[in-house]
This record gives structure tokens, C-alpha cells and sequence, in this order.
């Protein structure tokens, strides 16, 4: 493999967050406990940095694909989109994180770098061009956040959180290599293109390839914690520190809805009728049992959780479609549930204070009075969620939804809207909570600069987002022009 | 000022601005809140007129056309226009929504300035779904409608207000998602999204079906038409008086706009196919719900109920048309329907919105909406006592209000279609005039109730402006209806028209399409 210094420009991005990473890493170490505060800055100023240098990379190669180190590596529109969004919901991770994990003494610079480093991980993934490279990025990021989710030390919940979530995917990366293994084996490639070509050749006919495509879904779902491999999502989410359930129920979906494009529409076009029929019991069963049990959920992340795994269906519905509106639909739909899910968690983080977890529903209540920005934020978000116009949510329906009636599968997109009606419920009843109760407690509400200003972006960016989706909708079909 | 200004868009974002505008000012300085609402809504109204009076009322062309892309990725524009039929219900959006706020000014307490921009954004958005020609603006302001009458209803509601609200958000939620779902199908026939286009669209047989069944769902919950209206005596109920005002005045007839706007002129074979089923649940609204509004102990329950009864008129004299082609082979008397149809929607905002306001009147004195707790209020509220007599006649159907006018015309068109539709759907004459009488009766006549009644003081001079305009409104709708006629009648002899080209020869390039959606439904493998 030969090196040339034009590979290190392509992946500058990267380059800027491991930097970053390290920076903290070795700051930590010797700023005074007192200036420890400096962790912040740094980390902002390389996000910022990243973000630009992503705005850089991608202006200086314009629309052509560009391969480094000898192909293992792509950046292309889909990437250059992707990064950008996951820079910005980590940026507004850490915005909101601060004042709650400062009050926790969970502020560490160590709790930079574990995100800092799953971060990486989520790029490397955005941008893998092969099995290898998928999975270095893959284990990365899980490596960290099985270590984010037992943050709290003292935290029986989370400790055991992070035990579920750590065996389960393990479990799930194994499906995945062992699928990997076997692709590996009938086409004789790890690199997405020739496996493409290897599988195009041979068709439906190698059986070890579509037991190996079984795995490697499996993996995915697992990643994507779609239905019947679900089960960690709503133990991680409630047992893990609300910031860290904020980081990951939003950052890791883009990469895994990256993983899912890069294997499945790189690598494994040929197969598209098998995965996609699987893809379709995934996604019903994903929307049905989300939404369903998301309704007896009393805790506010553990309904969260299972709303992901509602919206989890959506996406598979654009991939599932197999056109490039469809993938560009579920990417549409995997960013815009980026960000709301950041806000979601987000309001939850704020509205927790010292010694006190905001994670019932009925901790929701009155926030209308206690605060009625916070509160305008949050109802844009469940609305949102909830798929109602004018916010972005809506239009990444709309966009799904549209994929699959143009293949054809009216019944599914029948399916899909009854199950949305049954999600409105819940959506509608955090809403309720928020506006038609009386405040149980009067607490105070996070009043910090940062957290006030992300929270504005993200609820704001609901609105603005869904009354003019043109421009990022043309970036996602940008990254799919065939 | 040139047609070519974009009157339409300033009418849709003035008010929604204008809401903000309030909401952001809050509520320490909530006097001034109220003034700037009220000088939003009389602005909307304001800059609402050119849309009548600029009106050119010789054609069914679209008018106050506005386009530009919006989505231009998948077609969508934002395409503004109106025709006979919408622009005199967009003025009375506007129109209504001033009443609204003035009605809200004193009595509103809880975050006054709050509810009066959550109005004044609703009128906005009402606007545009009257306004909308294309399918998913339509679809998104139609949807974006829910959200401020959610809160409204939600935050300033009654006692069981939580319940009420989330039954008509849910309600409503589940009519029109399977009329998106029928959207982007006809996209995807079509190649666009313009309400234009789908109506020149050739449709099969199931197709149609399918696709009328999904607009049957949106439209009937909204309406609503029987079985499907139960959500609308709760959400009246427990509205705050502004909230109720609006439900009954202008977002019922969303639904009756709905119907003309889509299910008739896109579907006319299968609304040809399954009048019989809207007449008969039309039928049933207007004669079980009158004989269910006669037993109410609840004011606003009552005309709640009412108002269920007259959209029955107004669905029937919709779906009438095609009854009236086949029993007489012409469709003279089809145009009298529909225009009675739109007739009764208008003069039932005016009158249901007095009427509701009423309510608010006695229940922001009394805190009551139960009929018994009153008796003899004309004894202390003379003027009042006069005003709902008067709205009260109009709503059983006097001569001379406005709520004769489209009952008769849809009598007189029934009568063509079918001599026991007409004779059942007359039965309201009767029933109206039973449950509205009744209840004046033992509201504001007899003996003073109680001594609460008897302390009640006669209308202020705002109630009273509130209602004198109306009762303006519905006399004048009454007495000389000609003007509105006018402006309705090219666009519903065009309807009409429309309605009666079979779509089935033209589909006869497509006439596998019904097949092809039964195929559809089936199909479980995509195409590669």
C-alpha cells in the first residue's frame, strides 16, 4: 500500500478529533485541577476546527468520491453530509452536558475524550470503504460508549446498563464479523467495490453469501437497535447518565445508518431484493412494538428509547426502497432524528439539577410556566417526533414514505402511518405534561449560556428545517446520485 | 393595487407574524399584547378584502395565483390561489378570527397574550389550507392546524379539557394520514403534486374507490359526519369560548371544503358509486344528531350537536349532485346543491360562531354551561335575551336569516334528487327549531332562575359589537344572499361539470390502474 500525503488531507477531519482528543488527554494530566475547565475549550475549538475542516475537504473535492490508502478509506458527499451533522449534535452534546455533569463531578476530561474518541470512531465508520475499516470504526466508538455508559461509577443502574450493552454488542459485532467472514469467503474482498463486483458476478447462487449477508444484517440491527435485537435500548438509555444517553441515541444512529448504506447499497446493490424483504420485517416489526410499548413507558428515557426504535423503522423504509430517493430519504430521516433525539434528551439534561434525575414524565410537568422557551423547544421536538408539520419530522416521513409508495408497497406505507397514530399518543402526552399540568416541583432549570443557545439551534433547526428542506434534502440526494 | 401583488401570501403570514409578534411581547405588558392582536386581525381582514372585491367572479379559473419552488426535489411548490369556492371562506377566516379576539379580551386571564397569538397563527394557517394548490401545502398546513388548537383547547380548555383535546388531535390525526398516503399515489400517477393536475388526472375504478375512501376519512372526521363526530361535542365542550368559536365557524368547514376541493372532482366515479353512503350518513347526522341535540343538559353540548345536524345539510347537499343527474338526467338543480351546501357553511359560521359566543357571554358570568342553572335571563339581560332569539331563529331555519338560504336550496335540490331524502332532510326544519327553541325557552325566558340570574348584568359594549355585527352578517346573508351566490357560481357550475366527465374513458390508457393498486396492496417484493 503506498502512502501519499494527499490521504492525510482527505481525512483532515479525522485527523482534527484525534488531535483533539489527544490534546485533552495530555491536558488533563497537567492543568491544575482549577483550570481543568480549559478541557471545554479545547474540545469546542476542535469541533469547530473539524467542522471546518470538513467544509474544506469536501469544497476542495467537490462531488467526486475520493478514495485514500489505497481505497479503505472514502470521502464523498454522503460523507462529508454525514460528518457534518454528527460534528454538530456532538457539538451540542457537550453544550448541554456541561452544567450537569459539572454538578455530578462527572466534568472530567476523560468524559472528553471517551466522546471525543467515539466521535472518531462514528467518522471512521461515515467514511469505511471496506469490511475492515467498518468494523476498526465500529469497535471504536462501542469500546467508548460501553465505557460512557458506566460513567457514573456509583451507579448501580448504569454499571448494569453498561454490562447489557456491552454483552449484547459484543454479540452483535460478532454477528457482524461472522457474516463479514463469509463474504469474505465467497467473494475473496473486504473492500466494498470488490465485493460489489465479486457478488454482481456471482449472483444469488454462492449460498455462503447470503448466509453471510444474514449476519451482517444482523449486525446491523443490532447496531441500529431494531426489532427482535432491540432489547439494550432502553436499559442503556435509562441506566446511562442522561448526557450520555443524549450522545447516544443521536451521534451513533448516523453511523449506523452510514453503516448500513456503505454495506448494503456499496457493497451488496446485487443483493438488494434479498436484504430488502428482510429489511421490511425489521422495519414493521421495529414500528409496531416501538410505538406500541413506548405508550406503557413511564420513564421518560425509556420511552425515548423505544421511540428510537420506532423511527429506527422509518429509516430502514427509505433503505428498503432500494432507489436513490429511498436512501436519500432514510439518510434525510437518520439526520433529522439526529437531532431530534439530541433535543429531546437534551431538555431532559437541562431540566436536571443537582441531586435530582429528570427522567419521569411526570418531572415534564408544568415546564410550560417554569420555563416557557425550554418548553417551546421541547413541544417543537415531540411534534416533530410525532411526524406533524411544519417540522422537519413530517418531511422525513413524507420522504419515506414516498420511497416506498413509488416501489410499490402502498400496504407498508399503510402500516407505517397507522403506527405513527399510535406514536402521536405519547409524543402528545409529553406535550400535555408540559403545558395542561400544574408544576409538581419548582425546580430550577438550567440557565447556562451554552445549554440555552444549543437548545434554541435545536429546536429552532426543527422549524426551519421543516418549512425549508430543500437544501438539506438536496444534499442527501447528492450523496446518491447513481 | 395589482392583482399580481401576492395577496394571498400576505394573508397567510400577517396573522402567523403577527402571532409571534404577540406571543414574543408576553405577558407583562399584556394590554399591549391585546391591542397589537386585535390590529393583526382587523390588518388580516384588512388585507383580505382585495380578495373579494378584485375578484373577478366570470370565471372558474384560478385567481391570486402564487408560485415558486419549494421542494423543488420532489416537486412540491408553493402554489397559492383561490376560486369561488375558497375565497368567500377565506374571508370569512378573517372576519371571524376578529371576533375572536375581541370576545377573548377581557375574560382570557391565563397568559392572554399567548391565546390570542395562538389565534391569530390558526387564522394564518387557515388561510392556507383554503389557499393551497398543492397537495402537500394543503397537507401541511392542514396538518399544522392541529398543533395551536391542541394547546388551545389543552391550556385554556375546561375541566376535562386534557382528554377532549387529545381525543381531537388523535381523531384528526388518524383521518388525514391515510389522505397522505393517497397523495403521493396520485404524485406518482400524476407527476406532480398540483391539485390542478390530480383533477385532470385519469383514474380506474379501485383506484378511485381507495383514494375516495382515504379523502372520505380526512374530510368526515373533520366535518364530521356521523359515525365519526364523537370527538367534536367533547372538544366544544371543553374549548374555551374562542376556541369553540373557531372549531364551529371555520375549521368544520375545512372538511366541507375538502370534499369539493378533492374527493368530487377527483374522484367523481367513485363519488358517482358511494353518494347513496354519504347521503345516508348525511341523512342520519341531520335527523338522529338533531333528535341527540334535543336532549342535551349542556349549552354548548347542544350546539355542538347542532352543528353536527347542519354539516349534515351541507355534505347532503354536496353528494346530492349525483342523484339529482341520475333521477332527472340534467344537472340544473346539482348547481343549486352545492351552492346551498356553500351557502349553509358560511351563514353557519356566522350564526354557530354567535352562538357559541353567547355561551361565552352567560358562562363567563355564571360559570355554567348547564341549561337548568338558568331561567328567565331576559328578565336582567334584556339585549342579550334579544340577540340570542334572533341567533337562536336563525339556526332553526328562519326566512330572512341567513340559515334559510342554503337550507333551502338544499331542500329544493334534494327534491329533485328523491322525494324521501328531501322530506327527512325537512325534518330539520323541525328538530332545529325544537332543540334551539326549547332551549331559549328555558334559558332566557320563565321566571329569573335563581339569584345568580338575577344578578346578571346585560351585554358590555364589546360583547355587544360582537354580536351586532354578526347578527348584521347573518341578516344580510338572509335577506339578499345574491352577491355571494354570485361569486360561488362559475366555480360550482365548474364543479359540476367536472363531476360528471367520467374518468374512466380517460383512464382508458390506464385501465388496469384499479388493478394495479389491488396488485399493489398485495405485492410483497419491490421492484428492483
Amino acid at each position: 500500500m503506498n502512502f501519499q500525503a494527499i490521504d492525510l488531507f482527505t481525512l483532515l477531519p479525522e485527523l482534527v478529533v484525534l488531535i483533539t482528543a489527544c490534546t485533552v488527554l495530555i491536558a488533563d494530566l497537567y492543568l491544575p485541577k482549577e483550570e481543568r475547565d480549559n478541557n471545554q475549550l479545547i474540545t469546542f475549538a476542535g469541533l469547530a476546527a473539524a467542522l471546518a475542516a470538513v467544509g474544506v475537504v469536501g469544497l476542495s473535492f467537490g462531488s467526486e468520491p475520493t478514495l485514500a490508502f489505497g481505497g479503505a478509506f472514502i470521502r464523498d458527499p454522503m460523507s462529508d453530509l454525514l460528518k457534518g451533522a454528527v460534528l454538530v449534535v456532538t457539538l451540542l452534546a457537550f453544550a448541554y452536558s456541561a452544567r450537569y455533569m459539572r454538578e455530578r463531578e462527572m466534568w472530567v476530561g476523560e468524559f472528553h475524550v471517551l466522546v471525543l474518541f467515539a466521535l472518531l470512531g462514528i467518522m471512521v465508520m461515515i467514511s469505511a470503504n471496506g469490511f475492515l475499516t467498518m468494523y476498526l470504526g465500529l469497535e471504536l466508538l462501542a469500546l467508548c460508549l460501553y465505557a460512557l455508559v458506566a460513567f457514573n461509577r456509583d451507579s448501580g443502574a448504569g454499571a448494569e446498563a453498561a454490562m447489557k450493552y456491552f454483552v449484547l454488542g459484543a454479540l452483535g459485532s460478532g454477528m457482524l464479523l461472522y457474516g463479514v467472514s463469509m463474504i469474505y469467503g465467497a467473494t475473496g474482498a473486504i473492500g466494498f467495490e470488490a465485493v460489489a463486483a465479486a457478488v454482481a458476478a456471482d449472483g444469488m447462487d454462492n449460498k455462503i453469501l447470503v448466509f453471510g449477508l444474514v449476519f451482517v444484517l444482523i449486525g446491523i440491527a443490532f447496531k441500529f437497535g431494531a426489532v427482535p435485537f432491540h432489547m439494550w435500548i432502553p436499559d442503556v438509555y435509562q441506566g446511562a447518565p442522561a448526557p450520555v444517553a443524549l450522545f447516544l441515541s443521536s451521534a451513533p444512529k448516523v453511523a449506523a445508518f452510514a453503516m448500513a448504506a456503505r454495506i448494503l447499497v456499496d457493497a451488496l446493490p446485487a443483493l438488494s431484493a434479498d436484504w430488502s424483504e428482510i429489511l421490511i420485517i425489521l422495519s414493521v416489526l421495529s414500528m409496531g412494538i416501538g410505538n406500541v410499548v413506548a405508550i406503557a413507558q413511564s420513564n421518560i428515557k425509556r420511552m425515548l428509547g423505544y421511540s428510537t426504535i420506532s423511527h429506527v423503522g422509518f429509516i430502514f423504509l427509505g433503505l428498503l426502497a432500494g432507489s436513490s430517493e429511498g436512501y436519500a430519504a432514510a439518510m434525510f430521516y437518520a439526520v433529522a432524528y439526529a437531532l431530534m433525539a439530541a433535543g429531546a434528551f437534551g431538555v431532559l439534561v437541562m431540566i436536571s439539577h443537582q441531586g435530582f434525575e429528570a427522567e419521569n414524565l411526570d418531572d415534564l410537568k408544568g415546564l410550560g410556566e417554569r420555563d416557557p422557551w425550554l418548553a417551546a423547544m421541547m413541544t417543537m421536538v415531540m411534534f416533530s417526533m410525532a411526524g406533524v408539520p411544519p417540522l422537519v419530522g413530517f418531511m422525513a416521513k413524507l420522504l419515506v414514505l414516498q420511497a416506498i409508495i413509488d416501489i410499490g408497497l402502498v400496504w407498508l406505507a399503510l402500516v407505517a402511518v397507522a403506527f405513527s397514530i399510535v406514536g402521536a399518543f405519547y409524543y402528545l402526552r409529553v406535550v400535555k405534561m408540559i403545558y395542561f399540568d400544574k408544576p409538581e416541583i419548582d425546580a430550577p432549570v438550567d440557565g447556562t449560556r451554552d445549554a440555552r443557545i444549543a437548545v434554541s439551534i435545536n429546536g429552532l433547526s426543527m422549524l426551519v428545517l421543516g418549512m425549508f428542506p430543500a437544501a438539506l434534502l438536496s444534499l442527501c440526494q447528492a450523496a446518491f446520485v447513481a | 393595487m395589482l392583482p399580481e401583488f401576492p395577496w394571498l401570501s400576505l394573508v397567510i403570514w400577517l396573522p402567523i407574524i403577527g402571532g409571534l409578534a404577540v406571543i414574543a411581547n408576553g405577558d407583562k405588558n399584556a394590554e399591549l399584547s391585546k391591542r397589537i392582536a386585535l390590529g393583526v386581525a382587523v390588518a388580516a381582514f384588512a388585507v383580505s378584502l382585495p380578495l373579494w372585491f378584485m375578484f373577478d367572479a366570470s370565471t372558474a379559473a384560478m385567481q391570486f395565483v402564487e408560485r415558486a419552488d419549494w421542494i423543488p426535489a420532489i416537486k412540491v411548490e408553493y402554489s397559492l390561489g383561490v376560486d369561488g369556492i375558497s375565497m368567500p371562506l377565506i374571508l370569512l377566516t378573517t372576519f371571524i378570527t376578529i371576533f375572536v379576539i375581541i370576545a377573548g379580551w377581557d375574560v382570557v386571564t391565563y397568559r392572554p397574550s399567548y391565546y390570542m397569538g395562538a389565534f391569530l397563527i390558526m387564522e394564518g394557517i387557515m388561510v392556507g389550507v383554503f389557499s393551497a394548490l398543492d397537495a402537500i401545502l394543503f397537507y401541511f398546513f392542514w396538518e399544522a392546524m392541529l398543533i395551536p388548537m391542541f394547546l388551545i383547547i389543552g391550556v385554556w380548555g375546561g375541566p376535562n379539557r386534557v382528554y377532549a383535546t387529545i381525543k381531537f388531535f388523535l381523531y384528526t390525526f388518524f383521518g388525514s394520514v391515510f389522505m397522505l398516503i393517497a397523495l403521493i399515489y396520485m404524485y406518482f400517477q400524476a407527476d406532480s403534486f398540483s391539485i390542478l393536475d390530480f383533477h385532470a388526472l385519469p383514474l380506474g375504478m379501485t383506484a378511485q374507490v381507495l383514494i375516495f375512501i382515504a379523502f372520505l376519512l380526512a374530510f368526515a372526521v373533520k366535518v364530521p359526519m356521523f359515525p365519526v363526530h364523537t370527538w367534536l361535542p367533547d372538544a366544544h365542550v371543553e374549548a374555551p369560548t374562542g376556541g369553540s368559536v373557531i372549531l364551529a365557524a371555520i375549521m368544520l368547514k375545512i372538511g366541507g371544503y375538502g370534499f369539493l376541493r378533492f374527493s368530487l372532482p377527483i374522484t367523481p366515479d367513485a363519488s358517482a358509486e358511494l353518494d347513496g353512503l354519504i347521503i345516508a350518513l348525511s341523512l342520519i347526522a341531520v335527523v338522529y344528531i338533531g333528535l341527540v341535540a334535543l336532549v342535551q343538559q349542556d349549552m354548548k353540548k347542544l350546539i355542538a350537536y347542532s352543528s353536527i345536524a347542519h354539516m349534515g345539510f351541507v355534505t347532503l347537499g354536496f353528494f346530492v349532485v349525483f342523484a339529482i343527474v341520475r333521477h332527472t338526467g340534467s344537472a340544473d338543480g346539482a348547481v343549486m346543491g352545492i351552492e346551498g351546501g356553500m351557502v349553509q357553511m358560511i351563514s353557519h359560521g356566522f350564526i354557530s360562531g354567535a352562538l357559541f359566543l353567547c355561551v361565552g357571554v352567560l358562562y363567563d358570568r355564571m360559570h355554567t354551561r348547564q341549561i337548568a342553572d338558568y331561567g328567565g335571563v331576559i328578565n336582567t339581560m334584556p339585549w342579550f335575551g334579544a340577540f340570542v332569539v334572533f341567533f337562536a331563529m336563525a339556526n332553526a331555519g328562519l326566512p330572512g336569516t341567513s340559515g334559510f338560504v342554503g337550507e333551502f336550496m338544499v331542500i329544493l335540490a334534494t327534491f329533485r334528487a328523491d322525494f324521501w331524502y328531501a322530506l327527512l332532510a325537512a325534518t330539520t326544519l323541525i328538530l332545529a327549531a325544537a332543540f334551539t327553541l326549547w332551549m331559549v325557552k328555558r334559558v332566557i325566558f320563565g321566571p329569573v332562575g335563581n339569584e345568580q340570574v338575577a344578578a346578571l348584568k346585560d351585554l358590555n359594549r364589546r360583547e355587544a359589537l360582537n354580536l351586532g355585527v354578526l347578527a348584521v352578517a347573518t341578516l344580510a346573508i338572509g335577506i339578499w344572499p345574491k352577491p355571494l351566490v354570485d361569486v360561488m357560481e362559475p366555480s360550482i357550475v365548474h364543479l359540476v361539470e367536472q363531476v360528471q366527465v367520467s374518468k374512466l374513458a380517460t383512464a382508458g390508457v390506464h385501465v388496469d390502474a384499479g388493478a394495479a393498486v389491488a396488485a399493489e396492496l398485495v405485492q410483497m417484493t419491490p421492484a428492483d
